[in-house]
């Protein structure tokens, strides 16, 4: 097992004993207990753990939606614990990407309308929009469903579009939350290969919260395993784990 | 975000629940329009009745007589008494009158009581001179018939109160004739046991009837005589120059009379001063009493007039506003509930990048264009309403055999205020929504089902 705070020279996100509780009543709940892990870049990381871990509580406070009791979180040269709502918001614009478990496209809007949204958001000139959607969906290879609402695609076209709209605003780290957990195996190891496939194309930081080791063992290049809140392994995937 | 994007998501966001916000939207309307429609009936009615004031010539006459005069107006002198003799209002007086700033017209008042005959039967009634300049002063807009052929035609226009009392049909009595009979005052030459020798007036005069043939050439609703003063309404209107010459006695005569009238110029016992609005009157009526004459304006009633008015405007605005307070709770009910159903997407924005502020703005623009489409309709509601209220008085007036009137008025001010206020009101109305979404947990919204 390597040291899980320096895995690689160059480091995309670094957190610093990091920790997020709530209070429930009497109760704290500490959903992230203390984690230290650096994550370079252009690597993929899987987080895995049971549910209520606090894997899905790390990726949310990697992406600025949520802010940490305690330590720091650096990422692309931002420690997130120091910035405004507004520059959060402006980090979780242009320097990340987000897809969902359950795709979260917006049903009444057309793919086109979907994809268009972050750069409505990043305020991107009007007349750059129509290529940059275009640029997004060949990534995806859906450029032929363009008008086409969400309801209309299967679960794995979806999850390509909700690709699609994470890539738009050509973010450095894509954060993925589950992004298998509503498709069939098969579709979920093609959307994992694509993921792999632009993460290599664009050069970005994955950081993938998932609960199938397999696929993670295929495809990421490390894995992080959490329990109760705590950091428990970060382990790189060698050729013979992966096989 | 910028504000065309944030238009352009607002919209789509009222389009998808468009039955909802088109009915919040029709409250609103209902709202603005209950307003529009009370502030229309006051602002007509100010209108119609400022307009009827206007017509009687009280706003824009100075009504002047010479101090120490009697009380004739009603009105205390408020001046000391002075040991200086009074000016006399002659018709030195009457020029420089003329002269100062502002005047239309400077012209005495002729205004007597007297017997008309009309198919042999006598009618009593006040007599006044129109001077020629009351013919495109408005006073006798909408009135049946013409005014007078010429300044000295021997002509009358008839009140239509006592046109009535002539006849039953009002209308036709135009073309006929009646006789007035008056009395006519004649100098009395000082005669020859007097120390006066010379043959001029001695002061007294002689009163002989005489009659006068005129015909009627048109009727008036509302008296439109020029001044004040008298004995109260003039129901019979006849030109200032024929009235002048007939030397009807007046009821001063008697007190100029007993007067010392060591003058043998022709003085009044009342002058009206025309201005040329009733906004110069205050000033003009100021100069006048600096040449040492009485006057007297009704600018003091304008005034009352114009308060009540106001005080009438609010009280019709409250009890407006109390349907777009209700029409308030619908904007603020809509946008809770698309809190609501539009969590998991407020989530996935702000997941997406959008900040709080991008948020609050969306749901303030959407307040916004419900409140603007709903002013838009609410105006047109309201002056719908306005018509139909005007609709339905004058056919009620009507059978009454009265004129029509115009009861409500939306003019562009109303208009502009309503819009602005419905999208302010609808604005407030999307203040706590828009920060209650703006709020919104990015966390516990994506994980909202």
């Amino acid at each position: 097992m390597t040291n899980p705070s320096m895995p690689h020279a160059e480091t995309a996100i670094q957190l610093e004993h990091v920790s997020r509780q709530y209070t429930m009543g009497e109760a704290t709940i500490r959903a992230v207990n203390d984690v230290s892990l650096s994550i370079a870049r252009n690597e993929f990381l899987a987080l895995l753990g049971s549910s209520g871990s606090g894997k899905s509580t790390l990726l949310n406070l990697i992406a600025g939606l949520d802010r940490p009791t305690s330590g720091s979180i650096m990422a692309q040269g931002q420690n997130l614990a120091q910035l405004t709502s507004i520059e959060l918001a402006r980090y979780r614009c242009n320097t990340i990407g987000m897809i969902f478990q359950s795709f979260n496209l917006l049903p009444r809007m057309t793919l086109e309308e979907n994809i268009e949204l972050p750069l409505r958001l990043a305020e991107v000139e009007h007349a750059e929009r129509p290529g940059r959607v275009r640029e997004a969906l060949e990534r995806v290879r859906l450029t032929h469903r363009l008008g086409h609402r969400p309801t209309q695609l299967s679960g794995g076209e979806q999850q390509r579009v909700a690709i699609a709209r994470a890539l738009v605003n050509r973010p450095k780290i894509l954060l993925a939350d589950e992004p298998t957990g509503n498709l069939d195996s098969a579709t979920g190891e093609a959307i994992l290969a694509l993921l792999r496939e632009v993460q290599q194309q664009l050069g970005m930081t994955i950081v993938m919260v998932t609960h199938e080791r397999p696929l993670a063992e295929r495809y990421a290049d490390r894995l992080a395993i959490m329990g109760d809140g705590k950091l428990l392994s970060a382990a790189e995937m060698t050729k013979e784990a992966a096989q | 975000m910028k504000p065309r994007d944030l238009a352009d998501l607002a919209f789509r966001n009222l389009r998808e629940a468009i039955l909802r916000n088109v009915l919040t939207t029709i409250g609103v309307a209902v709202g603005v329009a209950s307003l529009v429609a009370m502030l229309s009936l006051g602002v007509g009615l100010q209108e119609l009745a400022s307009k009827r004031l206007s017509q009687s010539g009280l706003f824009d006459t100075i009504f002047v007589t010479p101090k120490n005069n009697f009380r004739g107006m009603g009105r205390p002198q408020r001046e000391a008494p002075s040991d200086k003799p009074p000016r006399a209002l002659d018709d030195d007086a009457r020029k420089e009158m003329e002269k100062l700033p502002n005047v239309i017209e400077v012209y005495p008042q002729v205004r007597f009581f007297t017997e008309v005959r009309f198919n042999d039967k006598p009618f009593a009634t006040v007599v006044a001179g129109m001077p020629e300049s009351s013919r495109n002063s408005g006073s006798f807009d909408g009135m049946q018939g013409n005014f007078f052929s010429s300044p000295t035609a021997n002509e009358a226009i008839l009140q239509i109160e006592f046109a009535k009392d002539l006849s039953e049909k009002p209308a036709s009595l135009i073309g006929q004739d009646l006789v007035l009979r008056y009395a006519e005052r004649q100098a009395l030459l000082a005669n020859n046991d007097s120390p006066n020798q010379s043959g001029e007036p001695s002061g007294g005069f002689s009163v002989v009837p005489k009659e006068l043939r005129l015909k009627i050439v048109g009727i008036v609703e509302t008296e439109p005589a020029a001044g004040y003063g008298g004995y109260g309404n003039a129901r019979l209107l006849m030109p200032l120059a024929t009235a002048s010459t007939l030397r009807a006695a007046q009821v001063n005569d008697l007190r100029d009379i007993v007067r010392d009238n060591s003058t043998s110029k022709t003085t009044y016992p009342s002058l009206s001063v025309r201005a040329k609005s009733p906004s110069q009157v205050e000033a003009l009526e100021a100069s006048i009493k600096a040449m040492g004459f009485a006057a007297f304006s009704l600018l003091d009633a304008s005034k009352s007039l114009r308060t009540f008015f106001s005080v009438f405007d609010l009280l019709l605005g409250i009890f407006g506003s109390l349907a777009l307070a209700v029409a308030t709770l619908g904007i603020v009910n809509t946008l809770v509930m698309a809190i609501l159903e539009r969590r998991r997407e407020i989530g996935v924005l702000k997941a997406l990048g959008a900040a709080d502020s991008d948020v609050q703005q969306l749901f303030f623009v959407e307040a916004g264009v419900m409140g603007l489409f709903g002013g838009f309709l609410g105006v047109f509601f309201g002056w719908l309403l306005g018509r139909a209220i005007t609709f339905g008085t004058n056919v009620y007036l009507k059978r009454q055999n009265l004129n029509p009137i115009e009861l409500s008025s939306v003019p562009w001010w109303l208009v502009i205020a309503a819009i602005v206020f419905a999208i302010l009101v609808s604005l407030a109305a999307g203040l706590y929504p828009a920060s209650r979404a703006a709020k919104l947990n990015p966390v516990d919204a994506l994980r909202y089902e």
